[in-house]
């Protein structure tokens, strides 16, 4: 693969909390490996390319979700390069209208189900430190992030959690994220791949389809440091 | 004024002076919230009381209120007194302690808090509104930026109808939120942080933009011709009549040029001359502590404060271009939580010079930077950042409390 292209789904809409740096923690680590990366911006007024190696969505308010979630069931683009094994990252909003429904604006919307899941309002709204135990077959050890939305998940049986919680809210308190296939979906911002290199590497090793124990190694010490604070941060808090 | 206060309003004036001087001597801050809040027990409605019979301007907005407001206030100085809560207590207790101090003042230049716009229009009936801009701040704990624009919008239908409004074409939910008020003049007052209006705010459709003008493509909502603007060529205001009244700030970069184009804009509707008004201006060296410069063992630090991507990027654009720069990150409750938000902030510009970072959350700053291939050294506290530096010149951008830091260093210079 002489180019990576990773499409950076509609900034104009979703891209409240740092989403931008998911994209950037991507390119860095790719060019440290010598691959070259060509970041697509897509705007909600514009189609989405079928051509891309990986798609990236962030979070946002109720109006703009319920928007994209509009464009781009309409587009459809998004929903094949899921059935075409491409990896996903969705944050937050952007999660939770991957699944069949959402709850925005005060009503429920419908939404891409391309993971098996449906999120609504809890009792009071996530704001804060989250952590968990990723599931091993990930192989990306613990996670860590910060969170803020009023929505609860619901996971169905075709997909897994990302991660069981430690702290914080995540999905329900019990589990956080979504994963089936190259899909994954989490309330992690921070953003999650600067916070969690190890998914990060993941996600490139998909779109480039290896395994990722076979790319090189990046040094990592500063968002080791940056995991170990905010692992003893919370363990401080408790 | 004060000769209309009722006895009550009276004494709850004095206790609130005791309860601030009180404070200010025992090293507590300078008394403005603590005061405040004694004499609005004992007179809920001194605020309002104080605010009688004086000729108000509130000004509120993301970024540049309380320079905005030091502003101002030297250009009303020229006709009169002015009660101005200069030292950034921008809630009602401040307000109150403000109007509290100055009983003389005929005049008052209020800085307010976002979310207090709708208490203070109540309380104070002000003459004039300025409103600066609108950007993502502190999410984890404050309102989300269309949000708050829907409430000023709300708040300026019921409660401004006496106001004029100063408002900033640039910002398109400046724009929408001031749209519903009779009387508005508009200032280009430019717009640095484009990513919270890429959408229309009335009806959600695209915003096209063609260099400084921008409409929405479906409802119509659009730049409206702005009365005063930064001139394009030197350091100027341009006023309603297109004359140019000459700039020779000591505040650096355009956002500032746009502060004063804002502040003179309202000082001439309190009948101030523009001409008169525009060198008292260049009187200003700093504003409790931002862009304050001081010095330490040969290094020349300048003190710029930026609490969110906005006014980061905003510093970027004022800071020389050759000196070390020292960036200092907190996410204590007032600077909210999440760090998030520096990845909004592009840091590539710095890449090339000596960056040293610190603050509580200097590790998140340091992956930030490694991202944007910027090189860095990090260190422990602003002591250990100057003995990093070579002497000279050095820039120094933090956000709140861990600029109130680096400012307790210098014995909280102003």
């Amino acid at each position: 693969m002489s180019t990576l292209r990773i499409v950076w789904l509609y900034p104009d809409l979703l891209s409240t909390y740092g989403d931008r740096g998911n994209l950037l923690v991507l390119a860095h680590r790719a060019r440290a490996r010598g691959i070259d990366v060509e970041p697509m911006q897509v705007r909600s007024d514009q189609r989405v390319p079928h051509t891309a190696d990986m798609y990236l969505i962030g979070g946002g308010e109720d109006g703009p979700q319920a928007v994209a979630a509009d464009r781009l069931l309409q587009d459809g683009a998004l929903n094949r390069a899921a059935e075409a094994g491409k990896p996903i990252l969705a944050i937050c909003a952007g999660y939770q209208l991957l699944g069949a429904s959402f709850y925005a604006n005060g009503r429920a919307y419908e939404g891409l189900n391309i993971l098996d899941l449906r999120s609504d309002r809890g009792p009071s709204r996530a704001v804060g430190e989250i952590a968990g135990e990723a599931m091993p077959q990930l192989g990306i050890g613990s996670i860590t992030g910060f969170e803020n939305h009023g929505g609860r998940t619901h996971l169905g049986e075709a997909v897994q959690p990302l991660a069981r919680v430690t702290a914080g809210i995540g999905n329900d308190g019990a589990t956080e994220g979504a994963w089936a296939g190259h899909v994954i979906g989490t309330y992690m911002h921070g953003p999650g791949l600067a916070r969690n290199p190890k998914l990060a590497d993941l996600l490139l090793a998909w779109a480039i389809g290896v395994d990722p124990s076979q790319l090189p190694p990046v040094d990592d010490t500063w968002p080791e440091r940056l995991r170990a604070e905010r692992f003893q941060a919370l363990s401080a808090a408790q | 004024m004060s000769a209309n206060l009722t006895p009550r309003a009276k004494f709850a004036t004095t206790l609130l002076r005791t309860a601030a001087a009180l404070s200010r001597a025992t090293g507590r801050g300078d008394g403005s919230v603590i005061g405040g809040r004694v004499g609005l027990i004992v007179e809920p409605r001194l605020l309002e009381l104080l605010a009688e019979g004086r000729h108000v301007v509130l000004i509120s907005g993301t970024n540049g209120k309380t320079t905005t407001t030091r502003f101002t206030t030297a250009a009303i100085e020229a006709i009169g007194k002015v009660a101005t809560n200069s030292f950034g207590a921008n809630m009602p207790t401040g307000h109150t302690t403000a109007l509290a101090k100055a009983p003389k003042a005929e005049y008052a230049a209020l800085e307010c808090d976002e979310h207090y716009l709708g208490q203070l229009l109540d309380a104070a009936s002000p003459k004039v509104v300025a409103l600066l801009n609108l950007s993502r701040d502190q999410l984890d704990r404050a309102m989300e930026v269309t949000a708050l624009a829907a409430k000023w919008r709300q708040t300026l239908q019921t409660s401004a109808g006496q106001s004029t409004i100063v408002a900033n074409a640039d910002d398109p939910l400046i724009v929408w939120a001031a749209s519903v008020c009779q009387r508005v003049v508009w200032v280009a007052a430019g717009q640095s942080w484009t990513a919270d209006s890429a959408i229309c705010p009335n009806c959600g459709s695209h915003l096209d933009r063609f260099g400084e003008f921008w409409r929405c493509t479906n409802c119509g909502l659009n730049r409206p011709s702005p009365q005063w603007s930064v001139a394009q060529e030197g350091e100027a205001v341009v006023g309603p009549d297109g004359r140019r009244y000459e700039l020779n700030l000591q505040l650096p970069g355009r956002v500032n040029r746009a502060n004063a184009a804002t502040a003179l804009a309202v000082a001439s509707l309190f009948g101030v001359d523009p001409a008169q008004a525009a060198p008292r201006l260049s009187e200003v060296a700093s504003v409790a502590g931002r862009y304050a410069k001081v010095e330490r063992e040969g290094r020349r630090l300048r003190l710029l404060l930026a609490k969110n991507p906005a006014g980061w990027l905003e510093s970027f654009d004022m800071i020389e271009p050759n000196p070390p720069v020292v960036l200092s990150l907190n996410a204590r409750e007032v600077d909210g939580f999440d760090t998030s938000w520096i990845y909004d902030v592009d840091f590539t510009s710095l890449a090339g010079r000596k960056v040293v970072v610190t603050g509580d959350r200097r590790t998140d700053l340091a992956v930030r930077l490694e991202v944007d291939g910027v090189d860095f050294i990090v260190v422990d506290d602003i002591r250990a950042a100057i003995a990093a530096v070579p002497p000279g010149p050095v820039e120094v951008v933090a956000n709140y409390t861990a600029f109130q830091d680096i400012r307790a260093e210098f014995n909280r210079v102003n």
